[in-house]
């Protein structure tokens, strides 16, 4: 029976095991310094705001692992040796592996700041990231963070839950706005600000500042403006997790180079999720790390399959993403913000700035669709998309998309008369659903 | 270059008014304070004033505490922060005394009547308006009831502002309570009328379809109690399924029922507690759908037993009926039912123990419309979802595979979807061809 050994039990790492016991009855052993059982990262936030405990992050209940034969070690591999086909782990077990997965995720990024090693200064990504949180947000009068992400953001909520001020640092002009387009990125803006936290874009860190004993008690930031605070979150993005792979053979840049069937250049040796940097396919083209939930899942599911000999392409299809900002519920579908040649936006925004629809298409079609407070179904979307449906049949038939509960206020009308101002000479009539015969997509 | 020092504007967002959620707290505290001592002879020196400040000081004090929670909370939007640490929602001391509390008012309430002789004359000026005749324990539960109902019921709205069909939803578990389960039944006794719960059917109330029970509505005066019969044999077995069919159980259990009304409003900060693990779900439905087998043997007993005068089993049907009514209508339905809202959460008899919500399930699960769909592959497995679902259901496991939840026991209230921040979860009603994607 082959040995499968899976180095990290993230998203990608489970999915990875999962789907290989879907598959095949090969022994199947996962292993992470962070926890025995697989909890969900992105979920973190709710256990340090009270809205969940650890129990309840957990997907699969403790007997899942036993029952499916799934191995599980809690401990930390310091070493794995190409050659011999063995991982090495920190209380000295040797375990030989006939395919070996690395899902080892990421790191929070540390730019050399000054002081960035004090007391009271931390990122947030794992388990052990939330205990010192815990601790470190003690008694804490005012927070600052640095990073304009999601986890910023989620960051951000955390504190203010507990009613800790928050002064956060943006780097960019606007919120997010390397993703978001400028009208979202600026909703945002102000729900921050709505939210009582002292939002400063444009404004970088310089310097961290510590008292006697090692602990932050001011930031400096690039405007030269000295912020006092307890507690420093640095949510500035995060990068592969490779340090393991420094000495082996295994080929790195970024992350771990992988191709399009996510194998590494030792064979038999598969990577998937945050860790991954898959090789363009064109000469010149760029790489790609893709750190988002879905990709993790869809890597492992990959991974699985390429084990098990059904040999797969890995193939993202069409992007998706979704995230929530404070109060403020987002979801993209396509492509949005890429400033494809021939673009053009619809762009419908209600007058309390809570929710908004984009709807992006070229001559050929529909691209993409922007959502903020607002629910719109991924498979619509993802089928206008890929059918390259024009904006017209798009908007005559977008009350399909919507997604939200029942009772809810319909926005779908509002876009399409902003359509049929922009363009005179087409009348778009919106379709609604008859309540018992609605078809599905 | 020295750095500038800056003032940070002090936000007002963090305003806790601790000041005023302590008045509602102490407002309320005198009010049950003034409950417990209406059970001495006390009431004897003025019935109204006791009123006054127990009911009356007790429901102040609460709005109070919800005014002092919200006000300053100017965002609407799923708010359960800190829930998870606080004493009364995460089975700490004081949700263990509420426990204690609201199970020991259970019992004495089914089997220790006597306990309310004098607690139940603050109610009397009220009993006197709507039913011509004084107050009993009854009475003062059922006031104290729908009073729940309505306070908890203008939290749950202002909790959840931001969400349309919990509004709604709420408004209506609120209108049903108060005018079928508490107005319409006892106006009925002034009119010299049987007092008819037009809301609740068989097998939940189980004698409404018992031989007994329909003879003395069809031989009551006039031609109401014939229509009180006639509607009773109709919702169980016309109506119920065929709303069941449109909507899914959710029309009745978490919009209609008075049951679920109670768990909908004053149990909603308790959803959480409820067990998710594969174990209770076995558990679940083993228990229900015994009870709901046993209450159709017992029924079936009933009109053997009419049609044959009683010759047979006569008196083992009358001590069934009873143990039935001991164990399962006021020990499962009442004490467990409500007792456990601080340590099981609000649908400990819903779930395991309602016979109504058994036969529904089944219809759900076969016939009807409704279902929960997933939209694509958004789930992001946080387990939210399954942690405020009050029914005890692992949403997060249908919704990580992208499939539809179908479960006999889902009561639709819409929270799973509410509290999904990634907009994964729908309540629809659709085709059946559609009902497993």
């Amino acid at each position: 029976m082959e040995n499968i050994i899976i180095i990290g039990n993230g998203i990608a790492g489970i999915t990875t095991a999962r789907f290989i016991r879907k598959m095949s009855d090969k022994n199947i052993t996962v292993i992470s310094s962070e926890s025995k059982y697989f909890y969900s990262r992105t979920a973190l936030m709710y256990i340090y705001m009270g809205v969940m405990k650890h129990k309840d992050i957990k997907p699969y209940e403790d007997w899942f692992w036993e029952k499916n034969k799934i191995n599980l070690i809690n401990d930390y591999v310091q070493k794995i040796d190409t050659e011999k086909k063995q991982v090495i782990l920190s209380t000295g077990i040797n375990l030989f592996y006939d395919k070996l997965v690395i899902a080892t995720g990421s790191k929070s990024n540390k730019f050399g700041w000054k002081g960035q090693d004090y007391a009271g200064v931390q990122g947030l990504y794992s388990l052990q990231d939330l205990d010192l949180m815990e601790q470190n947000t003690k008694g804490v009068s005012r927070a600052v963070i640095v990073g304009g992400g999601l986890i910023g953001i989620e960051m951000a909520e955390m504190l203010s839950s507990r009613n800790i001020p928050v002064t956060f640092l943006v780097r960019e002009k606007s919120y997010w706005e390397n993703i978001l387009p400028i009208e979202e990125s600026e909703m945002i803006n102000k729900h921050i600000r709505e939210h009582g936290m002292d939002l400063r874009l444009d404004t970088q860190l310089k310097e961290i500042k510590a008292d006697n004993s090692g602990k932050v008690k001011s930031i400096i930031t690039d405007k030269d403006e000295e912020i006092e605070c307890q507690f420093v979150g640095l949510t500035a993005g995060v990068s592969p997790n490779i340090d393991l792979l420094k000495d082996t053979s295994i080929e790195t840049g970024r992350g771990v180079l992988v191709n399009d069937y996510l194998e590494t250049n030792v064979p038999g040796i598969y990577s998937a999720g945050d860790c991954v940097e898959i090789k363009s396919e064109t000469a010149g083209g760029k790489n790609r790390i893709e750190q988002l939930w879905y990709t993790g899942r869809m890597h492992g599911e990959v991974v699985a399959k390429n084990i098990c000999g059904k040999k797969t392409k890995y193939e993202r299809g069409i992007l998706f993403n979704s995230a929530k900002f404070l109060d403020i519920e987002y979801q993209t579908y396509g492509l949005v913000n890429f400033k494809m040649p021939g673009e053009k936006n619809l762009y419908w925004e209600d007058k309390d700035s809570k929710h908004s629809i984009r709807i992006v298409y070229t001559d050929e079609g529909v691209i993409g669709f922007n959502l903020m407070g607002i629910r719109y179904r991924q498979s619509v979307c993802e089928k206008w998309i890929k059918d390259k449906r024009s904006v017209e049949y798009v908007l005559t038939h977008l009350s399909e998309a919507n997604f939200d509960p029942e009772f809810f206020t319909h926005f779908e009308s509002a876009i399409v008369s902003i359509y049929n101002t922009q363009n005179p000479l087409k009348k778009i009539t919106l379709k609604t659903k008859r309540w018992f015969f609605k078809k599905q997509a | 270059m020295t750095p500038i020092q800056i003032t940070i504007p002090t936000e007002s967002i963090h305003v806790n008014n601790t000041v005023i959620k302590k008045a509602g707290l102490a407002l309320f505290s005198t009010g049950l304070l003034f409950f417990l001592i209406s059970f001495t002879s006390a009431t004897d020196i003025s019935p109204v004033f006791f009123f006054i400040f127990s009911v009356g000081l007790g429901s102040l004090g609460a709005l109070i505490f919800f005014y002092g929670q919200y006000k300053n909370n100017l965002i609407p939007g799923v708010k359960k922060n800190r829930l998870m640490f606080l004493e009364a929602t995460n089975k700490g001391l004081l949700g263990w005394t509420a426990a204690v509390f609201l199970t020991s008012f259970y019992i004495c309430l089914y089997w220790f009547p006597e306990v309310f002789i004098n607690a139940a004359k603050p109610f009397d000026w009220m009993s006197m308006l709507l039913r011509n005749i004084p107050s009993d324990q009854w009475f003062l539960y059922g006031a104290l009831y729908t009073l729940a109902v309505i306070i908890m019921g203008i939290r749950m709205i202002i909790h959840n502002r931001h969400n349309r069909y919990q509004i709604i939803r709420t408004c209506s578990v609120i209108f049903f309570q108060l005018g079928f389960a508490f107005l319409i039944p006892s106006i009925l006794l002034l009119l010299n009328e049987p007092g008819f719960y037009f809301s609740y059917f068989w097998p939940l109330k189980y004698d409404y379809l018992f031989p007994g029970t329909l003879d003395y509505l069809m031989k009551s005066p006039g031609a109401l109690g014939t229509f009180m019969a006639f509607w009773a044999v109709m919702m169980t077995f016309i109506v119920l399924p065929t709303f069941t069919y449109f909507f899914g159980k959710r029309w009745y259990c978490s919009w209609v029922c008075g049951c679920g009304g109670l768990a909908e409003t004053l149990g909603d900060p308790y959803r959480h507690l409820s067990d998710k693990s594969l174990k209770s779900w076995k558990y679940e439905r083993y228990i229900i759908h015994s009870v709901l087998l046993v209450i159709i043997i017992l029924t079936t007993l009933l009109w053997v037993n009419s049609y044959l005068q009683g010759d047979i089993l006569g008196r083992f049907t009358d001590t069934y009926a009873k143990v039935y009514g001991f164990v399962i209508g006021a020990g499962f339905a009442g004490v467990a039912g409500v007792g456990f809202y601080p340590l099981m959460g609000a649908r400990v008899w819903c779930r395991f123990g309602c016979p109504l919500a058994a036969i529904l399930g089944l219809l759900q699960k076969k016939i009807s419309r409704f279902r929960i769909t997933t939209n694509g592959a958004q789930c992001i497995s946080c387990g939210n979802c399954s942690t405020y679902c009050e029914m005890g259901i692992d949403v997060r496991s249908y919704a990580q595979n992208g499939k539809n939840i179908i479960r006999s026991s889902c009561v639709g209230c819409g929270i799973c979807a509410e509290v999904c921040p990634r907009g994964v979860l729908k309540l629809e009603n659709g085709p059946l061809v559609t009902k497993y994607n």
